[in-house]
């Protein structure tokens, strides 16, 4: 859980509470997801081995942003998945709905690779996406 | 905010604003300070606001800052016009914990010790991305999801006699795996018999004081410095998976708009949605009690292998901390079925009541109520004061005082290690950072939340264990 210049971490007592930072909201999308990442493995330690190509839609943005970052503990949960980079985040806005793609990275979860901790689960707990002339910032709890 | 203090050990929080009821809010002088440094008693209060709620929003002595429902928080809502809310049971659904005791002495094992949490190591998976031994099938995961702790008995992971001595009966037969989503399923099906990481853990312990002999007998405490193993584990990704599932699902259908967090979402009581929530909920439930009925086995097969022997190596009790469920209680003179959320809280019925498996019945259940990494842990008595006053629930930790992050700058995992080898207390992790994050001193003191269970008279000392060596997850 260290902070870098594409996300920071935020006390919270017990669970994790991170700011993540984007020049535009895709950008802050993937750091999003590389918050909540490196609670659970450092990232530059994961090979780029296995390939994932992931569709989401959200019916606000929040929604959009819970939906992904669950797909990411779910493809884990349910695949061994350890998520080294994300590539190709796209957003779209159509009717009402927001979609997602993007390209994920990463390996299957072995005895060589050294975890840290778990994330249970997204939460909307103070749930923040924020636009401004500087760019995008997100706010996020997991639950640990 | 205004507080009031009524006792020693009670405060109250007047009704303000869209409060319904007061909340109550159980503490001492000393961990009051903890509660005023985060959002606890913002969010009792908001708790408080949620529709049908009975008598008081109440949050319990090891209390802290959750999502939505504070951690340590007690609800009740009417049957009729209440609502039932997942965010109010937490993700990690039937996270519990349970003890089982041992004939051993701290002296036959402790040259043992080290070679027995090795093989503990070996026997129960743990940690992120750790597979259990086998992946089910999604058959045998949709048989354990309706059928819990006796489908691993059946399986020959433990005896029937172990079902006696878990609430529930460790097994919700009203469960329906059909409720459960495929992402849930998906996720369970690796994770069976899996401790999972964070504050979970598998404890060897001894017994470090008796505060009541006979009670503690009828336990199964025989002596100071007697061996017990605690496990303390959920329903993993499938249990966070349903919660997930269903907190999306009611915000799409009753919205969010009007409440001051997204995760005290809910549903009335008496909607589909909340009946279908409950199916999943008990399915999630005996999930987690096949968890822990399974790294049971492995346990006593762990102590079979090391010290020869497992006989005698019985189940105290097997406590659910996050669940809501259906009880009966006394409201205003009457007689009343509610739903009572308990969100890292115990339940401590007292004596007579029918929940209770018939060894208990007569004397009340055993509560579990673990420390943290290298501090003690208690095994209490329901009382019948928990029944009047906190709708019979005490604590269930000792609960964070201090951030992760902070943890992480402040201690370093191998320095934990040694701080507790230097009080014969040998830890294991899958983790370093895991160990720092999880170190004693980011909790209360527990023996202080113990303290104000006691003597508000919401569960009673039975017994304190310490540990002697740490499996964290």
């Amino acid at each position: 859980m260290q902070s870098t210049d594409r996300y920071k971490f935020i006390d919270h007592t017990a669970d994790a509470k991170y700011q993540a930072y984007g020049k535009n909201l895709e950008e802050a999308f993937v750091n999003a997801a590389m918050a909540m990442n490196a609670i659970i493995i450092d990232e530059e330690k994961v090979k780029s081995k296995i390939f994932k190509t992931i569709h989401v839609t959200g019916k606000d943005l929040k929604n959009l942003l819970y939906n992904f970052l669950e797909d990411i503990l779910v493809i884990l949960d349910a695949e061994m998945f350890l998520l080294a980079k994300i590539k190709n985040l796209k957003i779209e806005h159509i009717d009402k709905m927001y979609m997602l793609t993007a390209l994920l990275e990463g390996d299957v979860a072995t005895e060589d690779y050294q975890t840290n901790e778990h994330v249970k689960a997204v939460t909307y707990n103070d749930m923040e996406i924020k636009e401004d002339k500087k760019g995008v910032s997100i706010t996020v709890v997991v639950d640990l | 905010m205004e507080l009031k203090k009524i006792s020693s050990y009670v405060w109250e929080i007047p009704k303000s604003g869209n409060m319904l009821v007061p909340g109550k809010v159980f503490t001492s002088e000393k961990l009051l300070e903890n509660l005023k440094g985060d959002k606890t008693l913002e969010q009792v209060r908001n708790v408080a606001c949620l529709k049908g709620i009975i008598q008081n929003s109440i949050v319990m002595p090891d209390g802290h800052q959750g999502y939505g429902f504070p951690i340590g928080g007690v609800a009740a809502f009417d049957l009729n016009d209440g609502i039932v809310s997942p965010g109010g049971v937490g993700y990690d659904i039937n996270c519990g914990v349970r003890v089982i005791t041992s004939p051993f002495t701290e002296k036959q094992i402790d040259s043992k010790k080290k070679e027995l949490l090795n093989e503990l190591f070996r026997q129960v998976p743990a940690g992120v991305g750790k597979a259990s031994v086998t992946k089910l099938s999604k058959d045998v995961l949709l048989e354990i999801l309706q059928k819990g702790a006796a489908w691993a008995v059946k399986e020959g992971y433990g005896t029937k006699a172990d079902l006696q001595r878990m609430e529930e009966y460790g097994s919700v037969s009203k469960a329906d795996p059909h409720a459960v989503s495929q992402k849930a399923i998906s996720r369970g099906q690796p994770q069976v018999g899996t401790l999972g990481s964070g504050n979970h853990f598998l404890e060897i312990q001894k017994v470090d004081k008796i505060y009541d002999e006979n009670i503690a007998k009828l336990f199964g405490f025989h002596n100071e410095g007697q061996i017990a193993v605690m496990i303390h584990s959920g329903s993993r990704g499938l249990g966070h998976q349903v919660a997930s599932d269903f907190i999306k699902s009611m915000d799409d259908k009753y919205g969010h708009e009007h409440l001051p967090d997204r995760e005290l979402i809910s549903a009335p009581m008496q909607s589909e949605l909340s009946q279908e929530y409950f199916k999943a909920m008990w399915s999630a439930m005996n999930f987690a009690f096949t968890n822990r009925q399974m790294m049971t086995h492995w346990t006593r097969e762990s102590f079979k292998k090391i010290l020869g022997s497992n006989d005698d190596m019985n189940i105290v009790y097997d406590v659910c901390h996050n669940i809501a469920k259906i009880e009966e209680h006394v409201i205003d003179g009457e007689k009343r079925k509610v739903c009572v959320h308990r969100k890292g809280a115990t339940r401590s019925f007292g004596p007579g009541r029918e929940e209770i498996p018939e060894v208990y019945r007569n004397i009340g259940q055993p509560v579990i109520i673990p420390g943290s990494m290298g501090t003690a842990s208690y095994v209490l008595l329901g009382t019948k004061k928990a029944e009047e006053i906190s709708f019979g629930s005490t604590a269930h930790g000792a609960g964070r005082v201090m951030s992760r992050s902070r943890a992480l700058q402040t201690f370093r995992g191998e320095s934990v290690v040694k701080d507790l080898e230097s009080k014969n207390i040998l830890v294991k992790g899958t983790s370093w950072k895991g160990i720092a994050e999880e170190t004693y001193q980011v909790y209360k003191d527990v023996d202080e939340v113990i303290n104000v269970s006691h003597n508000a008279g919401i569960g009673k000392m039975i017994v304190r264990l310490v540990p002697i060596a740490v499996m964290k997850g």
